[in-house]
């Protein structure tokens, strides 16, 4: 006989960053119906103005310790807070970068901007994600508005076939990750991370070991770590760099924050074997990613490449198994995103109307056209090098340092000479930029937000690599 | 008056803040650019003098300490200090970045603001590196100073100079790398011993280490310093960057950068790694000798000035390594270590007198560069003929170079030989031969550029040297002359330390 159990309301205030977002966001939508194409500017205000108060609303909802709801679906915990603050800023400054971008193709639409919120709202949702189906349901909502955003350019050849390349492999990764969650569920009998995390030590070795391999499948696709990287240089490339901004920034920081939740939230018992395979993917990714974007002339293809070699950095903290070592990751993460965007965004500072600025070529020159923004690319050039003062330095240190506390020495020592092969291409940048004569004398012509924007997410590269203690602690201290 | 001051961190900054506000008057107006840039320089080098006048040379422990908590999650402090090694290198530094932007006066017409502010931030990053006494921190101002270094040879170096400059840092990466990784294992080692971790090169110095980690350590540590002295066989990128960069370039690289790597050896691989330099020591004794006998011969063939005054600095450089690690073999050979302190203290000379002669000697050909646009060897003969002023200068610096007694030259090279004795009659017999080659190479050079009749037309239009570049010349002419007549206060100010340096690495680490 089935008991009627009592309905208790969940709390909802761990979760009201997501409710509000998700309220703006239906808001958002209504409005942008009604609006004409010369007022879309409301939009992109509304989409900003949401972006903010959710970060505010994170960080006043910031917990003292780990809190669960929705019957333990829902985590908050400081990790997750940090996180959604850094998702929503980083967002932020896509948006601004995309703008004008969007304006002068003609694809300045209200979808970019809902789409985009849907995206951050899935991220948030796996951020905080305490079972199984919350990480799915997350990854899936961040996943599909990415597919519709890289296709938004709807007469733009590789831009549909960036889409449907993203969207093929995507569903087969989402794919795999459902089947090696099935297989977990099958053997522990919940779907319930903190569930599975007591259950592991009893259950069936070689079924979650088969799960486990599913999971990780699913993760490093997301992550983009070798052998699970093919989608991201096409994809890169293929998209609106508006939208490449996008792709290539927060989802990064949420899809550690998945890695975190499935591996040490669910899976921690099996760290043992869950290293291995990860200090495989890290090796090859830092290998690969590094040696393969010295052969590219496309700068997109070319920061894909050294995305997939910092995915292999971002892993090797989580490989040390520590809380230090989690917090360096997240580390790298942040500071990743930062630096990505800001990549992107120098790329969209010199594209104009009829004009991409794809190539490294497109760069020659740019110490006379612009000092500034010239030594805005060398801080982001030399900070993915992992060069002090800038900021990727500290990350690079943060996440070798708790390799080899954790006695991965080899790691950290391939880790480094990756580094090395990968300084060249880096190098390769900043001697257009300041060797090399320009091809045409075209200024910059990119509106006053933008060159704002990107002077300040260029300052903060250098000004957190010069004090980065307090980024540091909090992210360390969110393990503690 | 001063002792409230933050001496040390103001001679840091003040270039670096001044170069970027020499790159804030920006490229339109070159004269504001260049007297600015001057006024930081001599500001800065006015500022070091007291870090010599106020120099305690009794004592062998860091002075003029500052210590800031900085990133407090890895204990990884602002924390700096100078003893009697690194003070007389600071000063060369802050004296050398003086004559450096006098002699980028009116040759540096692209981007001027730039080419000084980029001078000006190198000079505070290498005075923070002498200075540096947390390891990570040594490290940050290490791979900084690339950066400078990278766009001074890549903006206004010559032809081939975005190749020349890849390499360069290519180069000098890779050998620093592996150095973090065992600064990193250091740190995981002193919490593993004294229960937190550590960054403090003093510290280090006093951490036991087992000898198999210390000869990995050793190496890793060999590779990042060999890189920058440069020793053989790593030391090819330094004559391609030597070549390319601009005459300011040359002289910092020449004076300065190459004694950071003989600075790291003495402050990081002997304290810190003991018995694997007692290991090891044949090894770098090898590597010296190899440098000083064969780079010399190389030297001798060189068709371009540059490349022979590059080639010629790597040689010397081999006198100051070898200087370094004599000491095990001197206490096998005598029993006791008192001659070590001669060897290394005549390295440290070495490393001082080579920045004033490598300076004089890049900025000669500078000066003849300036005038013909041509490095080669060849398209010149008969200088002294249109340039008489110039040619005393250029054979008085020859003269240095090749080790005449009463120039600065001869010290440090009678030194370390002297130490050589001591220790083995044929690293001293081998270690002498240089002086006969290096007389060989310059003066061979000198005679073939400056000597003669006149070559070429050209040649006979030369002017002679104008007032800038005979007061740049008589200021490191003067220094020479100094340190080679009157070499006490220098060896004072090191003596101290250098005992102190010696005492702790005659004791074994290990646990």
């Amino acid at each position: 006989m089935l008991q009627n159990t009592n309905f208790v309301i969940p709390d909802f205030m761990p979760a009201m960053p997501e409710i509000f977002l998700l309220s703006m966001v239906c808001v958002i939508m209504i409005i942008d119906l009604f609006l004409k194409d010369e007022s879309r500017g409301a939009t992109y205000i509304l989409s900003l103005i949401t972006l903010m108060s959710s970060a505010l609303l994170c960080f006043a909802t910031f917990p003292e310790q780990s809190i669960s709801t929705f019957n333990g679906s829902f985590i908050l915990d400081p990790m997750a807070s940090i996180l959604k603050m850094a998702i929503c800023i980083i967002v932020i400054a896509v948006f601004i970068y995309a703008k004008d971008y969007l304006k002068d193709r003609n694809i300045y639409k209200g979808e970019y901007f809902t789409l985009g919120l849907f995206g951050v709202l899935g991220m948030m949702v796996m951020v905080s994600a305490g079972n199984f189906l919350t990480v799915y349901l997350g990854l899936e909502l961040l996943s599909l508005s990415m597919y519709a955003m890289i296709a938004m350019q709807r007469d733009s050849i590789v831009a549909s076939e960036a889409a449907m390349k993203y969207f093929i492999l995507g569903a087969i990764a989402s794919g795999m990750l459902l089947y090696g969650m099935s297989m977990v569920y099958g053997v522990t009998g919940s779907l319930d991370l903190a569930s599975i995390k007591s259950a592991v030590s009893g259950a069936d070795r070689v079924v979650m070991s088969f799960g486990l391999v599913f999971i990780i499948l699913g993760i490093a696709f997301k992550l983009g770590a070798v052998p699970f990287h093919m989608w991201m240089p096409d994809v890169y490339h293929g998209s609106p760099t508006s939208v490449t901004l996008y792709i290539a920034s927060a989802p990064k920081i949420a899809a550690f924050a998945m890695m975190y939740r499935l591996l040490v939230d669910g899976l921690v018992g099996m760290q043992a074997d869950w290293q291995m395979i990860l200090i495989i993917l890290s090796i090859l990714s830092m290998v690969f990613g590094n040696v393969v974007a010295i052969a590219q002339t496309n700068i997109k293809r070319m920061l894909a490449y050294s995305t997939i070699s910092h995915v292999g950095f971002i892993l090797m903290g989580v490989i040390a198994g520590t809380q230090a070592g989690y917090g360096a990751s997240m580390f790298y993460a942040i500071v990743y995103a930062i630096m990505s965007v800001a990549g992107f965004g120098m790329i969209v500072l010199l594209s104009r109307a009829g004009f991409e600025a794809e190539n490294i070529e497109d760069f020659k020159g740019l110490n006379q056209k612009s000092p500034w923004f010239a030594f805005i690319m060398m801080a982001i050039m030399l900070s993915m090098a992992g060069v002090p003062p800038f900021l990727g330095f500290w990350a690079k240190i943060a996440v070798l340092q708790e390799a080899v506390n954790s006695g991965f020495l080899g790691l950290a020592i391939v880790g480094v000479l990756a580094s090395v092969v990968g300084a060249f291409y880096y190098l390769r940048v900043i001697k257009a930029v300041y060797f090399d004569k320009p091809i045409d004398n075209t200024p910059i012509q990119a509106s006053m937000d933008i060159r704002l924007t990107l002077s300040v997410n260029g300052m903060a590269i250098l000004a957190l690599g010069l004090y980065p203690t307090a980024l540091i602690t909090l992210c360390v201290s969110a393990f503690i | 008056m001063f002792s409230n001051l933050p001496l040390l961190s103001l001679v840091i900054w003040t270039p670096i803040i001044g170069g970027m506000l020499v790159l804030a008057t920006g490229s339109k107006n070159s004269i504001e650019a260049k007297v600015l840039s001057l006024l930081v320089s001599l500001v800065t080098l006015a500022l070091s003098i007291p870090l010599y006048t106020q120099f305690d040379s009794s004592l062998a422990s860091m002075q003029f300490e500052e210590l800031i908590p900085w990133i407090t999650t890895f204990h990884i402090n602002y924390h700096i200090g100078i003893d009697g090694i690194s003070m007389p290198l600071i000063v060369l530094t802050t004296f050398i970045s003086v004559i450096v932007i006098i002699a980028g006066w009116e040759v540096i017409s692209y981007k001027t603001a730039q080419y000084m502010a980029a001078f000006l931030i190198l000079e505070g990053l290498m005075i923070g590196t002498f200075a540096a006494m947390d390891a990570m921190l040594f490290y940050v101002f290490w791979e900084a100073l690339l950066i400078p270094m990278f766009v001074i040879i890549g903006i206004w170096g010559g032809p081939n100079r975005v190749y020349a400059t890849i390499k360069f840092f290519l180069y000098t990466f890779l050998g620093s790398v592996l150095m973090l990784i065992s600064l990193l294992y250091l740190y995981m080692h002193a919490a593993d011993v004294n229960g937190v971790g550590t960054f403090n090169i003093q510290d280090l110095h006093k951490l036991p280490l087992a000898l198999n980690a210390q000869i990995l350590i050793f190496l890793s540590f060999l590779l990042a310093f060999a890189v920058k002295v440069p020793m053989w066989p790593v030391h090819t990128w330094l004559p391609d960057a030597h070549v390319e960069a601009p005459t300011g370039g040359s002289v910092v690289l020449a004076a300065i950068m190459l004694k950071l790597g003989g600075y790291g050896f003495v402050r990081f691989s002997l304290p810190i790694t003991p018995d694997a330099s007692m290991t090891l020591d044949w090894l770098v004794i090898l590597l010296s000798l190899i440098a000083i006998v064969y780079i010399g011969f190389v030297a001798l063939v060189q068709a371009d000035m540059k490349k022979l005054i590059a080639y010629s600095s790597i040689s010397h450089m081999g006198f100051v390594t070898l200087g370094f690690f004599l000491l095990w073999k001197i206490t096998d050979n005598t029993g006791s270590a008192s001659g070590a302190v001669l060897g290394l203290e005549g390295a440290m000379v070495q490393m001082i007198s080579h920045g004033f002669i490598s300076a004089a000697m890049f900025l000669s050909v500078g000066v003849l560069y300036d005038r013909m646009h041509s490095r080669m060897i060849k398209d010149y003969g008969g200088v002294v003929n249109t340039m008489p002023a110039f040619a005393s200068f250029a054979v008085f610096f020859a003269m240095a170079n090749a080790g005449l007694p009463g120039t600065s030259g001869f010290v440090g090279e009678f030194m370390v030989i002297m130490a050589a004795f001591k220790a083995n009659f044929w690293y001293a017999f081998l270690a002498a031969i240089t002086l006969i080659l290096g007389a060989a190479y310059t003066l061979w050079m000198i005679k073939r550029v400056v000597f003669g009749a006149i070559a070429n037309e050209q040649v006979e239009h030369l002017e002679d040297m104008s007032g800038r570049e005979f007061f740049m010349m008589l200021l490191l002419a003067l220094a020479v002359l100094a340190i080679g007549l009157y070499p006490a206060p220098l060896l004072d100010v090191m003596h101290a330390t250098i005992d102190n340096l010696v005492a702790h690495i005659s004791v074994s680490k290990i646990p």
